[in-house]
């Protein structure tokens, strides 16, 4: 699947293109397909997020889960800080990043 | 410390109103994000993994009390409650907002503090010796000359639009613990035979992803002529640096590719066609500028007995307190290692304690250094065992200063967005495996550092062990090397062979030590036995 990612314009926030918006969990975002690039041009130009780019995902059970490592530690937070991460209490969010 | 004139804080505050509007109009829509990029990071102001990074300057690494308690305060208002401590003794959030970046930048103004060219093509803050004014082994205090270079170097304009950053470190100890040869500009302070104050001067050392040890370019530069032959340092790379491969702007790639000699040649002939511009800085502002860097008024009469009846007390006055220059004195290294926790991250409350022992103890200084570690540098002994129970009980007397738990780590793949690997899970575990105080010490000084990528923040190519994690097909793997140093006898690791897993990287150091205090003769560190025995012995041992 193709997630589209950037970080909020004023926070600086992790987000994910949820299908009607952004969203700070990963497990909203949608497959933007093959319009993904032309989504992440026309969001970014309506200051709706900041950097935005596409990339590749796999669906799972448990939701969507980027490909690459370092999307995925974006999408929860830091591994050596668990207290900060948007999942703080799933003890399976170490397995879900490595 | 110095303290800025009406003019200095005119031109900090100015520039926090204009990144103000700058800021606005980035929120509303005026400023696209390309557009806003090079601005914010004028302002050390990035955009990393989780949120915006604001990175503080600390000039050569010396702050007092007011300004490490803003450091808390903006921990604790802006961040979520720590901040991290760089190896350019600089101080960094992890999670600023960027609405509020205006308002951090304006309440460090009140302290005489902001984070211009902590970022971006510009020359970065002057790093020196954390033992600056109180080492026993320097020949005069570096802070005056580095605040000078930094009062010339800030907002000039023929370096504001540099082929690429510039890092300079100033020192004037014999014992280099700034890494003077791994900077753009490394300057030490040394007198000639006619007892007259001037430079060495290397030029073209650095690391990141060609690391190079600087030459030295210049032996003895009159002291009073440090701005023109800097100048004429710039010039000279300006005019040839490759501004169309970013991987070769660095005046490193310069000195190696037209040689030592020729960039000689043509800094001196420069430096000789500017010297009539009388661009040097007048002695009489030297003076000025030295005024605020008065010895602090120590005791006459103290004793350096001290009772070493407390064995953990006295193992933490082993490892981490310096020799002080003055008798009944000494320098306290805080260590920000602790095993199982993140080099160099400190939170608000800990900033705040160490604050109040700044003041009650070290004449209101302390010291950020490049080892992301904090210094109180002038500590009465007959108050050493109150403050060492006092750090003990707020987790920071962890005694391994300079041994194989104080370990550099870059922030990895956990925060930053250039980042290939973790680094500090890699730190943490090491750390587990060496946690045993005998076996730390059986060691010796070891210093493991560890980067996360080939930008090398970690400092890996200095490194008596150094750790590169890369990126192999979307994992996380991690390249040995062996054999750095960024002190006096500074040199480049290398590269053991195949790089390992996360777990392996660790089992790998532990036979790297092994095979050290198999071959060690008697006196040797570490790096001292991998010099005289070589690779083979630890490839045999690791890959074996």
């Amino acid at each position: 699947m193709k997630i589209v990612t950037g970080n909020d314009l004023k926070t600086g926030a992790v987000i994910w293109w949820a299908g009607d918006g952004w969203s700070i969990h990963v497990a909203d975002a949608v497959d933007a397909g093959e319009h993904a690039d032309a989504l992440a041009q026309t969001e970014q130009a309506a200051l709706r997020v900041n950097g935005a780019y596409v990339i590749d995902g796999e669906a799972t059970p448990n939701g969507p889960r980027p490909a690459h490592i370092k999307e995925r530690i974006r999408a929860i937070g830091p591994t050596v800080r668990p207290d900060l991460n948007l999942k703080p209490a799933d003890p399976a969010a170490g397995s879900w990043v490595i | 410390m110095y303290k800025y004139d009406k003019y200095d804080q005119s031109i900090v505050d100015a520039r926090v109103e204009e990144f103000r509007e700058q800021t606005a109009r980035r929120l509303a829509g005026a400023l696209t994000d390309d557009q806003f990029k090079p601005l914010r990071l004028k302002n050390g102001l990035y955009l990393q993994l989780h949120a915006y990074m604001l990175r503080v300057a600390i000039p050569y690494g010396t702050l007092d009390s007011r300004q490490m308690r803003m450091l808390g305060h903006i921990a604790r208002k802006y961040d979520r409650g720590y901040g991290h401590f760089t190896t350019r003794q600089n101080i960094q959030y992890n999670w600023i907002k960027l609405e509020e970046a205006p308002d951090i930048l304006a309440d460090l103004a009140t302290v005489e503090m902001h984070a211009i060219q902590t970022s971006g093509e510009s020359i970065r803050n002057i790093s020196s010796d954390q033992y600056a004014g109180a080492a026993a082994d320097e020949i005069c205090d570096p802070r005056p000359w580095a605040e000078l270079v930094r009062q010339a170097t800030t907002f000039h304009p023929e370096f504001s639009y540099l082929p690429r950053k510039f890092k300079i470190a100033l020192t004037a100890a014999e014992e280099d613990r700034a890494a003077i040869r791994l900077h753009d500009v490394g300057l030490k302070l040394v007198k000639n035979e006619a007892g007259e104050l001037g430079f060495e001067v290397y030029v073209g050392g650095g690391m990141g992803r060609t690391p190079f040890v600087a030459p030295l370019i210049r032996p003895f530069l009159p002291a009073d002529n440090l701005f023109s032959y800097l100048e004429a340092v710039l010039r000279v790379w300006n005019r040839w640096a490759r501004r169309d491969n970013i991987h070769k702007q660095r005046i490193k790639i310069l000195v190696h590719e037209i040689g030592q000699a020729e960039f000689t040649r043509q800094v001196e002939e420069e430096w000789q066609a500017i010297l009539p511009n009388g661009s040097d800085v007048p002695r009489v502002e030297f003076d000025r500028i030295a005024a605020y860097f008065p010895e602090p008024p120590f005791a006459t009469g103290l004793s350096d007995e001290l009772d070493r009846s407390d064995p953990d007390f006295a193992l933490w006055l082993d490892q981490n307190v310096a020799a002080h220059k003055r008798p009944g004195y000494a320098i306290v290294n805080i260590s920000l290692k602790p095993t199982g926790g993140i080099p160099g991250d400190i939170s608000a409350d800990q900033i705040d304690l160490v604050a109040d022992l700044a003041e009650r103890h070290s004449f209101d200084e302390l010291r950020a250094t490049h080892a992301q570690n904090l210094v109180l540098p002038h500590v009465r002994k007959d108050a050493l065992y109150g403050l060492w129970q006092t750090l003990r009980d707020a987790g920071l007397a962890e005694a391994n200063l300079d041994l194989v738990t104080d370990i550099i780590a870059c922030p990895g793949l956990d925060y930053c967005s250039l980042a290939n690997a973790r680094s500090i899970p890699v730190a943490q575990k090491i750390a587990a495996r060496f946690a045993d105080q005998g076996r730390q010490r059986e060691l010796g000084e070891l210093k493991i550092k560890i980067s996360g990528c080939i930008n090398a923040c970690g400092h890996h190519h200095a490194g008596h062990i150094g750790i590169l994690g890369v990126d192999r097909k979307g994992t996380e793997n991690y390249q040995l090397l062996l054999g750095g140093s960024g002190a006096e006898d500074a040199s480049l690791a290398k590269i053991t062979g195949p790089g390992f897993d996360e777990d392996g990287i660790v089992d790998a150091v532990e036979k790297a030590t092994a095979v050290y205090l198999r071959e060690r003769v008697e006196g040797e560190r570490f790096l001292d036995t991998y010099r005289r025995v070589g690779m083979d012995p630890f490839k045999e041992a690791i890959y074996g």
